[in-house]
């Protein structure tokens, strides 16, 4: 290339400031995410109330081979408060989308992509605020691990690949929806998904049809690697089952969220 | 003179139905252009293409020299957009929202440039509460501040009076003319006559998909038949009445 065609080619070409762009949006909901604590309270509140009920009303009546139900608990109530939480960011989406708000960022010299990355990171931070929240309070309910820095890593990765995952299915659901319920409504499914899955009870104790549905969802690999992270097990093929779920899901349902991103701003 | 926006037989479709049937006119450098046009007539749907949101099927369109589609970028770095709803974020005050489109501006320094916004547009005062507690006239005040963030060349309007009170109405025409008095280009769409009327430095009519007149006010008027004299009372209006008596009041309170 000669030296002339390079410099054409700087002034013609708009600088692109992705890192900067996204801080930018991340600190916007942020904001968003601060100044209504009540969302906090409400993701938090009912996996909590949840674990309440389950500990000291079901738990005795529950056998799981475990002497401390709240250790076999924790995973699947972490679950739900990942489910609840994310259809707050389709929710957010949904508002950005119907305030014309994407209009106004589609409109500037700024990568498209960033807004979408600045709800994604978004999410992911509140969501790891909650899930911290109810680890306190289940440390307040005895729960104990024994598990080292490096187990609680793995668990804090699955947790935020999760948390990726349905947040990519929120974006989807967030940017289709025609209105603001039909935006949260999507995450009722899946904050459902845990009870028929190992997050409460053994599978052994399921109807065979229910069973093998509750062993071959991606609630139990994640549930059942995760509860062996932190009992210091070893978790054998379940944390790579609960990868590939977790990676699965965030391809699909990115490559389906972008289209329906692009669908709107085109 | 320069010409600020270009377009040549801009087609555009969605699905079977065709909005934009060749559509062609041209903005000098300067100059306050209305885009006059019932509800659903293509306004909204030729903003968003001139603002490289939607892609033309057809046509040539530039603005300030840049293609749409080639140089979609060069064209946001040049232009503004204020879309036919508010697009501020309630959940963040005046000044937050007016220092994150200068963040995302890339503005050296994002706060001044936000006071300096503020004062112009009368918002110092709401300046840190929250975009959610301002009035409709406030909103669209806000709204015009930050497409004005970085100083564009040319800023679009779409329907910018569009379910204002009388008053935040006679606010945003006073807020045009500033503009236009600064360099900026303006170009606006409106279903209101007296708007074009008021503002416009030239006019066109977008109907059924096509431009049917384009023109300065003067040259639309010479269309018509020569002007009767008529000997009207002329009552004063609703209108008229309502700002007079808010203007007393105001008055009364400084």
């Amino acid at each position: 290339m000669t030296m002339e065609l390079q410099t054409e080619m700087r002034t013609e070409t708009v600088k692109k400031h992705y890192f900067s762009d996204i801080a930018v949006m991340l600190g916007r909901s942020m904001r968003h995410i601060t100044r209504s604590l009540d969302t906090i309270i409400t993701v938090t509140i009912m996996p909590i109330a949840m674990m309440l009920l389950f500990v000291y009303v079901f738990g005795g009546a529950i056998k799981t081979g475990t002497e401390n139900y709240v250790n076999y608990l924790l995973p699947g109530i972490l679950l739900i408060a990942i489910a609840t939480g994310i259809s707050y960011t389709a929710l957010r989406l949904f508002t950005d989308k119907q305030r014309g708000i994407f209009e106004r960022f589609n409109s500037m010299p700024i990568a498209r992509s960033t807004v979408l990355w600045g709800h994604v990171l978004t999410s992911l931070v509140s969501n790891a605020i909650s899930v911290v929240i109810i680890i306190l309070v289940a440390l307040i309910m005895g729960f104990r691990s024994p598990a080292g820095i490096l187990s609680w890593l793995a668990v804090a990765g699955i947790l935020a690949l999760f948390t990726l995952a349905l947040t990519w299915v929120a974006a989807i659901a967030g940017l289709g929806a025609k209105s603001a319920d039909g935006a949260g409504a999507f995450s009722y499914p899946l904050v459902f998904l845990p009870f028929i899955s190992s997050a409460f009870v053994p599978t052994d104790s399921m109807p065979a049809v229910v069973r093998a549905f509750a062993e071959n969802q991606p609630v139990t690999s994640i549930v059942e690697a995760i509860r062996a992270l932190l009992a210091d097990q070893p978790v054998g093929n379940n944390i790579w089952v609960a990868l590939a779920w977790c990676l699965g899901i965030t391809i699909v349902a990115y490559i389906f969220a972008i289209r329906a991103y692009k669908r709107n701003a085109a | 003179m320069e010409k600020t926006i270009e377009v040549k037989g801009l087609q555009k479709s969605f699905k079977d139905i065709e909005v934009l049937k060749g559509v062609d006119f041209e903005v000098k450098r300067g100059e306050i252009f209305a885009l006059l046009g019932s509800n659903g007539a293509g306004k909204t749907t030729t903003v968003k293409i001139l603002a490289t949101l939607l892609k033309p099927d057809n046509g040539t369109v530039t603005v300030n020299g840049y293609d749409v589609l080639a140089k979609a970028d060069n064209v946001r770095q040049s232009m503004s957009l204020t879309g036919q709803f508010a697009a501020v974020d309630e959940v963040l005050t005046g000044r937050e929202n007016l220092v994150m489109i200068a963040k995302l501006r890339h503005l050296n320094q994002p706060g001044q440039v936000a006071d300096e916004l503020l004062k112009r547009f009368g918002l110092s005062e709401a300046a840190d509460r929250r975009a959610a507690t301002y009035s409709g006239g406030m909103r669209r005040r806000l709204d015009i501040a930050m497409s004005l963030v970085g100083r564009p060349r040319l800023i679009f309007l779409d329907e910018p009076t569009t379910g204002l009170d009388p008053e935040g109405r006679l606010e945003v025409w006073k807020m045009v003319k500033e503009l236009s008095k600064s360099g900026t280009t303006v170009f606006l769409t409106t279903q209101y006559l007296d708007e074009a009327e008021q503002l416009a430095d030239r006019i066109a009519i977008l109907h059924q998909g096509k431009i049917i007149v384009n023109g300065t006010l003067a040259e639309l008027k010479s269309l018509f038949p020569p002007a009767k004299v008529e000997y009207v009372e002329k009552q004063p209006s609703l209108e008229d009445i309502f700002l007079a008596i808010i203007g007393k009041k105001e008055e009364k309170v400084n």
